[in-house]
């Protein structure tokens, strides 16, 4: 927003080059590891294999099925999260003495590990994606709720006082001072919220569930199918990166606006 | 004083934060009464926490007195009157997501002004004060001198009769301020403006004011109104006159047992703007 000078292309060129360099000697590593340490292929099956795998679970769609499960659980757990975060974040921080009571109470609801209610959640609503979509909602909720009671609880007062001054409405006051004032703070918590969702989504997929790529990978597990395991393991990062990127270019897009 | 030359009556205006008893409790100001004549730049000064930019929010409908009244024109303050009265902050009041320009032109918009009127009001108003060339700048990209002359710019888009300043050139160095002093004074003269300006600085006061009233330490009220009778604008040379530091003297000498009593005040709460806080500056 401020036409921040970027960093040179050279440096930015050269930290690239690093994390290129660090995933080669990764590969090296693991292929060393296969044919040349003997390691079980068990623990590691080796990367051609994995490979071979990954193409045909790619070609042959069967990753299709488990993908639409995962992922519509997650945007399911994601907006339900982001909807009611921050609905309840903006009106407790329109109140000091609501801040005052609901901060500390969110801080410390999150530090506990909320995965530990599963079993409840599956009692209550099954098996199948409601419970994954309850937990993920329930688990994300929190990073998103406190950003935004910070966020708009921030605003310096100079600024809302000036407005005010100057005979903004409320309606005015939101869109030009609260809501400029807020977003980054917010759009931080929304990205904490994203991933938090993704990740207890999956985890939640590999202790219960009958769908869903968490499920699909312990499943192949407990087959000692290893390669296809791992083949995806690879898939999951991937979609992952490419969910990642895409809330980055959201991110920066609102940042920008 | 008659009405018709009265900008601003103030009536035994009294605040306190909190309670009675309270570890906040504040008595801001007591029974404080002023009047400001039309056209005239009225400051206010005294030490740290005597309550002089408590009674400008309360002037500017920011704060409500938990006692008495304020009058603008004919018309009782009872909250923001932004057709009759523009604010300038001591500092960062600018929108830091807009530019220059944009600020100004929110301004207006907050306002009422009609949107066919705002671009040219704003253009005016920058170069008023010398920001033409730095219209699309944002606010972090300016000096702290620049980003005053820029919320300077703002007030004066607005048209108001009035302006009230908050220490507006506190948080800048002796030399900016100085010169943004002049600028001050050459406008005013030009706009006939009614200012209120709170001050910590003495010789601001004496080079700006037309009066300057010299605040009690808390709980705040008015000891004693200065006359600087010298017409605007003001020259640098009056800063070397013998008048200037004659009158610089004579404020000094009313301030100085009220900056001791002020200093032995544990308790220098900072509040800020707002609601919630209630209040100003520096506990002001």
């Amino acid at each position: 927003m401020n036409g921040d000078a970027r960093e040179p292309l050279v440096i930015r060129l050269a930290s690239h080059g690093v994390q290129v360099a660090f995933l080669v000697v990764l590969l090296v590593a693991w292929l060393l590891a296969t044919h040349v340490w003997h390691v079980s292929s068990i623990l590691l099956p080796n990367p051609v294999d994995v490979w071979r795998q990954l193409v045909d679970v790619i070609r042959s769609g069967e990753f299709i099925y488990d993908l639409r499960i995962t992922l519509s659980e997650f945007v399911a757990a994601f907006i339900i999260a982001t909807v009611l975060g921050v609905t309840v974040g903006y009106f407790v921080s329109r109140s000091p003495y609501l801040i005052k009571v609901f901060e500390p109470l969110f801080a410390a609801i999150y530090a506990i590990p909320i995965i530990l209610f599963l079993p409840l959640y599956v009692m209550v609503w099954g098996l199948g994606p409601a419970s994954k979509i309850a937990l993920g909602a329930t688990i994300s909720f929190f990073p998103i709720v406190m950003n935004t009671v910070v966020g708009f609880g921030n605003i310096d007062r100079t600024l809302t006082a000036a407005a005010k001054s100057m005979g903004a409405s409320n309606i005015q006051m939101f869109r030009h001072v609260l809501l400029p004032g807020a977003l980054p703070v917010v759009l931080a918590g929304l990205r904490m919220g994203f991933t938090v969702a993704l990740l207890s989504v999956i985890g939640s997929e590999t202790i219960a569930s009958l769908a869903g790529l968490g499920h699909r990978i312990v499943n192949l597990a407990e087959n000692m199918e290893m390669a296809r395991m791992f083949a995806y393991i690879v898939f999951v990062v991937a979609i992952v990166a490419v969910l990642n990127a895409g809330i980055s270019m959201v991110e920066a897009y609102a940042r920008w606006r | 004083m008659t009405s018709a030359e009265t900008a601003i009556c103030v009536r035994d205006v009294s605040h306190q934060f909190g309670e009675a008893g309270q570890a906040r409790y504040v008595q801001a100001l007591k029974n404080t009464s002023l009047d400001v004549a039309r056209g005239e730049l009225h400051c206010l000064i005294g030490p740290s926490g005597c309550g002089k930019s408590t009674l400008l929010s309360v002037i500017g409908g920011l704060t409500t007195p938990t006692t008495g009244t304020v009058t603008v024109g004919d018309k009782a303050v009872r909250g923001p009157m932004p057709r009759d009265l523009a604010f300038v902050f001591q500092e960062n009041a600018l929108f830091p997501w807009n530019t220059v320009f944009e600020n100004i032109v929110l301004g207006m918009k907050f306002q009422g002004v009609p949107k066919a009127e705002r671009r040219e009001r704003a253009r005016r108003a920058l170069e008023a004060v010398g920001l033409d060339a730095f219209a699309e700048h944002f606010p972090g990209q300016l000096s702290g001198g620049m980003r005053q002359r820029a919320a300077l710019a703002r007030a004066l888009s607005l048209e108001t009769d009035i302006l009230l300043m908050d220490e507006p050139f506190g948080a800048l160095d002796e030399q900016t301020r100085m010169v943004l002093g002049e600028d001050l004074s050459v406008l005013l003269s030009r706009s006939r403006k009614t200012i209120v300006f709170v001050t910590h600085s003495l010789g601001e006061a004496v080079f700006l004011a037309d009066r300057v009233a010299v605040f009690s330490a808390r709980p705040g009220t008015i000891k004693d109104i200065i006359t600087i009778d010298e017409p605007h604008p003001r020259k640098p040379s009056f800063m070397t006159a013998p008048k200037f530091h004659a009158l610089r003297d004579r404020l000094y000498g009313l301030l100085h047992d009220e900056i001791r009593k002020s200093m032995t005040e544990t308790a220098q709460p900072r509040r800020r703007y707002g609601e919630a806080a209630e209040n100003t500056g520096d506990a002001a």
